[in-house]
């Protein structure tokens, strides 16, 4: 791998006015075949193409995405990482992630800022008390690092937590040390950059129309810049997937709605650890530059406008608002909406279908991000081998026949 | 946030609604007659085009009575509301601009209706 970034790098370079970094990937028209073509430069998308090539030594294969890389639900999420979810299934295949996670800046030589700063799951009633301390349970026996954290842990963690004097006190939350958060674009582009130098060709500004079939095998893809051939095709448009997939006929169990985030002013630090609350529906942490990142819950109803309501915003910020009285007075820079595909299990798919060489990476609702590499790293498995890896076996298209879901809803803290 | 023209109240705020999913959904007549795979369809697989969109409504905080509604889900405009039990207008009546399956002009992405604005 050649190595791009250094100190003595940007020493050299800040003699030059850092004019004179080479870019970082190439934009090259497309080919008029490739052997796999990936839809979708999200992380993803583009972590796909870049394990295909490492992994599994594949060449001629092609990213292609409509907007620009990461501009989707990769620049959109609220970038927390964790693993601590219920079931056995779903708990191997974002422990994978995080694992992945931990070595990924020195993987790609790209600092993607990951910051294991812990994260917090709060409990406000009994019932959450019960179904947080059976899923730490659940955790510690899948190896995973999550404990039983008391309200008086809590408050020394987080002492702004107004854990007390509220509508819902805090009786307690899971917490996982090993969690945290990590830079959003520097993971696309740290792909994206590794991925180009394997002879990927990400065309961005490419929008696909129609993924085309032949006697029950994918031929190719219609796009803005003409017709290309692929013998295999992956499908990882997130929001947009049902849509791609219905133009090859199939059917996919996702409905899509706007999920919305919002971050503040920046302030001094004040928190540092991720804190998310299931029953009121609220998660906050503190970016590097100071913002309250926040997140909020989906909206009631499909949509594909990346905006949502404002009411959605209100809720969370009363909420906001009743857990940490100091963020009273401050003021809201940005508000955004991301278009997440949600399965009715509320966990993911990465799968065959029936149709010879397509393939989808999909339903990943509102917890997409955390699973970045391993998602792409599974996914490659399965494109590349035609089968899948045994961690994401469970998460085939076929459990809505066969009923085995994996259930997520709810079991995993709500807001993934 | 949406204004929607109950049919029963008139003009609320969205807020007072819940959605209910897809509109117009059938049944299977005979359940232990249908394949896994079937019945499967019914019981997760429901329409989410981006564009024209048939929907159900309940006014939650309001008259409690449920409604359809045709909305565009790529810009969000509601098209037509009506009754439970009336006939689904046909898709042909709404003038669909949309230009690429995935509702967005040739090239580029995001969300062309806050482009617009």
């Amino acid at each position: 791998m050649k190595k791009k970034y250094s100190i003595f790098n940007i020493i050299k370079n800040a003699f030059s006015n850092n004019e004179n970094w080479k870019k970082m990937w190439r934009n090259p028209e497309p080919r008029k075949f490739y052997d796999i073509i990936i839809i979708g430069g999200g992380g993803h998308g583009l972590g796909t193409a870049y394990y295909l090539a490492k992994e599994h030594g594949l060449k001629n294969i092609a990213v292609i995405e409509k907007g620009w890389l990461g501009g989707g639900n990769t620049g959109r999420n609220t970038t927390i990482i964790r693993s601590n979810y219920l079931w056995d299934e779903s708990a191997h295949l974002y422990d994978h992630s995080l694992k992945l996670w931990e070595n990924l800046s020195s993987e790609l030589n790209y600092n993607v800022m990951f910051s294991q700063r812990g994260v917090l799951n709060l409990a406000h009633n009994e019932h959450d008390v019960k179904e947080i301390k059976r899923r730490v349970s659940a955790n510690k026996l899948n190896g995973i690092d999550s404990h039983w954290a008391d309200p008086k842990q809590i408050k020394k963690l987080v002492p702004i937590m107004n854990i007390e004097n509220c509508r819902y006190p805090v009786l307690g939350a899971s917490y996982q040390p090993r969690a945290g958060t990590a830079r959003h674009d520097a993971v696309a582009w740290g792909y994206a950059m590794r991925a180009d130098e394997l002879g990927v060709d990400i065309i961005q500004n490419c929008e696909v129309k129609k993924i085309r079939t032949k006697n029950g095998k994918v031929y190719g893809i219609e796009t803005t810049k003409g017709i290309i051939r692929a013998k295999r095709v992956g499908v990882v448009a997130s929001g947009h997937t049902s849509v791609l997939a219905e133009t090859a006929g199939i059917k996919l169990p996702l409905q899509s709605k706007p999920l919305q985030a919002l971050v503040s002013e920046p302030i001094k630090p004040v928190i540092n650890t991720v804190v998310m609350s299931n029953a009121v529906h609220a998660y906050v942490s503190q970016s590097d530059k100071g913002e309250l990142v926040i997140g909020a819950g989906t909206d009631g109803y499909n949509s594909f406008t990346q905006r949502g309501g404002y009411n959605i915003v209100e809720d969370t910020l009363r909420a906001i608002i009743e857990l940490y009285p100091i963020f009273g007075k401050m003021k809201m820079l940005r508000q955004w909406g991301g278009i997440v595909d949600i399965c009715p299990d509320a966990s993911p798919i990465i799968s065959k279908c029936e149709i010879e060489g397509l393939y989808f990476n999909c339903g990943w609702g509102t917890g997409g991000f955390k699973a970045t590499p391993g998602s792409a790293n599974l996914f490659a498995y399965t494109v590349a081998k035609d089968n899948p890896h045994s961690i994401n076996a469970p998460f085939s298209l076929e459990r809505f026949v066969s009923g085995r879901l994996v259930d997520e809803h709810g079991a995993a803290a709500v807001a993934h | 946030m949406l204004l929607i023209n109950c049919p029963y109240c008139g003009e609320r705020d969205q807020s007072e609604f819940t959605n209910g999913g897809e509109a117009h959904v059938a049944r299977p007549k005979d359940p232990s007659q249908v394949s896994d795979r079937e019945w499967s369809e019914y019981v997760f697989i429901r329409a989410n085009p981006k564009g024209i969109y048939y929907e159900r409504w309940v006014h939650t905080h309001g008259c409690r009575k449920w409604f359809n509604a045709v909305r565009n889900t790529s810009t969000d405009e509601i098209l037509k509301v009506y009754k439970i039990g009336d006939p689904p207008p046909p898709i042909k009546e709404f003038k669909n601009t949309l230009k690429s399956p995935s509702g967005e002009p040739d090239v580029g992405s995001g969300n062309f209706t806050v482009k617009k604005i």
